[in-house]
């Protein structure tokens, strides 16, 4: 990717940017982190019904460090916190988070000393997903937003790509160019 | 009301029994914690009560300026099919309690869990450490002076 860096915003870099991105956002493999209830609905949302293969997301492979996508599934609470905190550090980049359901969101139903109020309070989180615990097609949902984030080269692993960022600049520029008139 | 066990542990241990109360159907005997486990002994043991499983060991924070903890001892009998329910009276100057866990092994565990949360210490225990939270946690939760969201920074959370 230094090349591409190198060579500037050309049509043939930012193609192959894309051209990586829809290979990455169609094999997203993720991590499943099934802590508590929410682990049923992830189960429910890999089986036939709710089939997660055909989003190419089928390799669960319950090891951190060939996973791109983190599934906090689950009450977190501050003892389980710092195992999460590995778990997603031993993550390579480009990496992402789905908290799924009310209790990693917010803490849920647990307003109480023991339950990390919402896994944000230590993780940079991408989607999060509403349900207690969340249908399995609301989850897939959630997948697809993240195929829509990788498409569009938001991670918070690696910086930007350099079309995204100009893009950005651009419209930053824009922004600024109606403050001033 | 279980007046038969209630009159014979009142013949055997007359200075412990402090209380007996009924409610609905539920019987509730207040011991003295010094003899708590002859008491305990004498429960499962005698052909009337028979109470073999100790169902649960909890305290309780009644938040009184004496006596302010309980502990209490849900029994039930498998063979006789009646429950009954002890309870203790610990002072907040000595949280010591004797441990039941020579009459039910299964005691161990749930005192553990009583000494976790309200913090009353039982002698006598041979792993007497913390149940739910971390070992280095430095409060009881279910005292009626802990917040319910907890004491902030008590337990280390990984940084963002």
């Amino acid at each position: 990717m230094g090349l591409e860096h190198a060579l500037g915003d050309t049509a043939l870099t930012t193609t192959i940017d894309s051209a990586i991105n829809w290979c990455r956002k169609n094999s997203v493999w993720p991590m499943p982190l099934g802590i508590s209830c929410c682990g049923i609905e992830m189960m429910a949302f890999a089986m036939p019904r709710f089939d997660v293969a055909r989003f190419g997301a089928e390799v669960f492979r319950f090891s951190p460090r060939q996973s791109d996508l983190l599934l906090v599934a689950g009450t977190t609470t501050y003892k389980m916190a710092t195992v999460v905190r590995k778990i997603y550090d031993q993550m390579p980049d480009p990496k992402w988070v789905v908290a799924m359901g009310a209790c990693t969101s917010s803490g849920g139903m647990y307003r109480t000393y023991s339950v990390v109020q919402g896994i944000d309070q230590f993780l940079p989180v991408d989607v999060y997903v509403a349900g207690c615990p969340p249908r399995p097609d609301n989850l897939l949902h959630a997948l697809m937003m993240i195929q829509e984030k990788i498409q569009r080269g938001e991670s918070r692993g690696t910086p930007m790509t350099v079309s995204a960022e100009r893009a950005e600049k651009q419209q930053l520029l824009q922004i600024q160019g109606i403050n001033n008139n | 009301m279980l007046t038969k066990i209630t009159e014979k542990l009142k013949a055997q241990f007359p200075d412990s029994i402090t209380a007996v109360l009924e409610f609905r159907g539920e019987t509730t005997v207040h011991v003295k914690k010094e003899n708590i486990v002859a008491i305990c002994q004498f429960l499962r043991d005698d052909t009337a009560s028979l109470f073999d499983y100790c169902s649960d060991v909890c305290g309780a924070d009644a938040y009184t300026p004496e006596n302010r903890f309980e502990v209490i001892y849900n029994l039930y009998s498998t063979i006789l099919n009646h429950r009954i329910r002890v309870k203790v009276f610990v002072d907040e100057s000595d949280l010591h309690c004797p441990s039941v866990t020579s009459v039910w092994p299964g005691a161990n565990w749930p005192e553990r869990e009583t000494f976790d949360m309200v913090g009353v210490v039982f002698d006598g225990h041979n792993d007497m450490r913390r149940m739910y939270m971390p070992e280095e946690f430095e409060y009881h939760p279910l005292r009626k002076d802990f917040p319910m969201m907890g004491i902030p920074d008590s337990i280390p959370l990984p940084r963002k």
